[in-house]
């Protein structure tokens, strides 16, 4: 597998994560090389095989919606870099 | 004080031999005397910890103290403790005081045992050399030009260095029993689902799980029965009755059946790591136990597989630092779009933004398949290999990573080289089997360690296997010079 700037810019684009030119060829050398190694799965014979999602087989458990925590809302609203009253706020995005 | 066991610091505290203000004292100045040299720590804050122990001393006072009451233990830094900077080793996170605790913080805080501070660790738990961490690296008490290992790097050279009694630890991938390895610890990592991860920040959450960094498998078994139990809040963690890992610690191994897989000892493993590990085969010979033969015919899949389940669940979970709710933000940016992309630029590092990208990757429109899919049957493959093995044995045993610390830079720059540390404990986690790292060896000064390998809930009998090696051996005594 070998990867062009623009498809290392692409896949960084989806990971929401800015990268210049000089990175872009940096980076696709290092996941060239992983690729490479992720690669010896190809040959493994998996016909017939479930795929195993979790370490052991649990079933989601469920438990009553009913408050168990103090109320940390001014907490955690204090670590935000913006707010406005109980709100988040962020760059407009509907003109 | 500090070579005391946890059993000799819980019967010291309620004979009134020491307080735990003056325990906690104690290690305090032995911080402020040693971190520098190793960086072990990441946050230390003494008004915290001594109102703590202050407040364990009453309660010891009472005669109501449980078997760690008061005694100091260093968190990871990758769980969440009220009032704490908590960053898991990012500058993501730099600015994040936690406002709550995750549910292995609340249960050392339930028996009022005082929390130390919090150790360095890779960036995300991503690294086996704690190299990646924004806080700097940390460096082995053996010897400071060698890497601790990671990602609990940190937490391995507080305790190696007798910096903290034990300390808390995390294994997505070999975090907790690599560095006990490199550092000359005990170091277990439970079964998946034992230990709740609620509060404690996830990177690969099929495989990440909690457990202890000590000096023996009792220390272990201390720790353990704090740790474990069953919590609503994590919706993966096992209703099971609680277990006391104490109990049976010492009971005789004769006719124990230890399973050599011939994959742990081929090409890659340091030779003089295999001469240790073969001594420490003999030990348990002496004790009784029977040698058997097995294999783990996919363990060599088990890396690549690794890199891209981990990555793929950490690209999903990292998603959450965008500059929002809490953690960085970038100064200056033109809309929503520049301020996350630029969030997430600045403040990730290179690994963790690699892997962000891998797991992007494999995840992504026409790969799924033949990436995460296939990876996920060929963890069904690993994992059976397991159960067919212990139809034939009791416990496996094997060296626990290819070679000693290694120096400082020396596989930075290459992350498969780096990868490699960890193809002896990666397997364990893939089939969410309890793995446990002791110490059995030095080759010039630098410790080797052994790992064990049990059934799904065998942690009583690696410990007690553990323990068994350790009351006839003193490998697990010995410490690093220059911290006496």
């Amino acid at each position: 597998m070998k990867f062009n700037n623009d498809e290392i810019k692409k896949i960084a684009h989806l990971a929401r994560i800015n990268i210049n030119e000089l990175e872009a060829s940096q980076v696709s050398e290092k996941l060239e090389g992983i690729l490479g190694l992720i690669e010896q799965m190809t040959k493994v014979n998996t016909d017939g095989i479930e795929p195993m999602a979790h370490a052991l087989d649990i079933n989601q458990p469920l438990r009553q919606d009913k408050v168990t925590e103090a109320d940390i809302r001014k907490k955690s609203l204090d670590l935000s870099e913006e707010t406005d009253q109980s709100l988040f706020i962020v760059p407009r995005v509907i003109e | 004080m500090e070579k005391l066991s946890l059993r000799e610091l819980s019967e010291g505290l309620k004979a009134r031999k020491f307080s735990s203000v003056e325990l906690t004292q104690f290690f305090l100045d032995r911080l402020e005397k040693y971190n520098l040299s190793i960086n072990a720590f990441i946050s230390i804050d003494k008004d915290k910890s001594l109102a703590m122990a202050s407040r364990s001393d009453s309660i010891i006072k009472e005669g109501k103290q449980d078997y760690l009451t008061g005694v100091p233990i260093a968190q990871k830094d990758i769980f969440c403790a009220e009032g704490w900077k908590t960053t898991c080793g990012s500058k993501m996170l730099d600015n994040f005081i936690s406002p709550y605790d995750a549910t292995v913080i609340r249960k050392f805080n339930e028996i009022s045992a005082v929390n130390l501070g919090k150790t360095n660790m890779d960036e995300f738990a991503m690294g086996s050399s704690n190299e990646t961490s924004y806080y700097g690296n940390v460096k082995n008490p053996w010897n400071i030009k060698n890497v601790p290992g990671g990602s609990s790097g940190g937490s391995a050279a507080a305790v190696a260095a007798m910096l903290a009694p034990a300390a808390t630890a995390t294994d997505t991938g070999g975090s907790i029993r690599q560095p006990a390895s490199l550092c000359g610890l005990t170091g277990l990592k439970p079964t998946y689902g034992l230990v709740s991860r609620y509060g404690m920040i996830a990177f690969a959450s099929s495989l990440d799980q909690a457990g202890p960094m000590c000096h023996s498998a009792e220390d272990c078994a201390a720790m353990l029965n704090v740790m474990s139990g069953h919590d609503s809040k994590d919706s993966t963690s096992i209703e099971r009755e609680k277990e006391n890992y104490l109990n049976g610690i010492k009971d005789p191994i004769k006719g124990l059946k230890i399973g050599i897989p011939k994959e742990f000892f081929s090409e890659g493993l340091d030779p003089d790591v295999e001469k240790i590990i073969e001594q420490g085969i003999n030990e348990y010979k002496k004790l009784g136990a029977e040698i058997v033969d097995i294999s783990l015919p996919n363990n060599h899949l088990s890396i690549p597989v690794y890199y891209v389940i981990a990555p793929a669940e950490a690209s999903s979970n990292l998603s959450r630092y965008d500059g929002v709710r809490y953690g960085y933000r970038t100064k200056e940016y033109d809309d929503l779009m520049d301020m996350y992309c630029k969030t997430r630029e600045e403040g990730f590092g290179d690994e963790v933004k690699r892997r962000i990208m891998i797991g992007t990757y494999v995840l992504s429109a026409g790969y799924y398949d033949a990436y995460y899919l296939k990876a996920q049957k060929i963890r069904r493959l690993i994992s059976e290999d397991f159960s067919k093995a212990f139809k034939k044995c009791d416990v496996i045993l094997g060296p626990s990573a290819p070679s000693v610390a290694f120096p400082i830079g020396d596989k930075k720059e290459d992350p498969l080289k780096m990868y490699m540390q960890d193809v002896y404990t990666i397997s364990t986690n893939l089939a969410g089997l309890p793995g446990l790292s002791m110490p059995a060896g030095l080759i010039n000064n630098l410790p080797v360690g052994m790992q064990l390998i049990g059934n799904y809930f065998s942690e009583a009998k690696l410990l007690n296997v553990a323990n068994m090696f350790q009351m006839n051996t003193d490998w697990h005594r010995l410490s690093p010079k220059g911290f006496e």
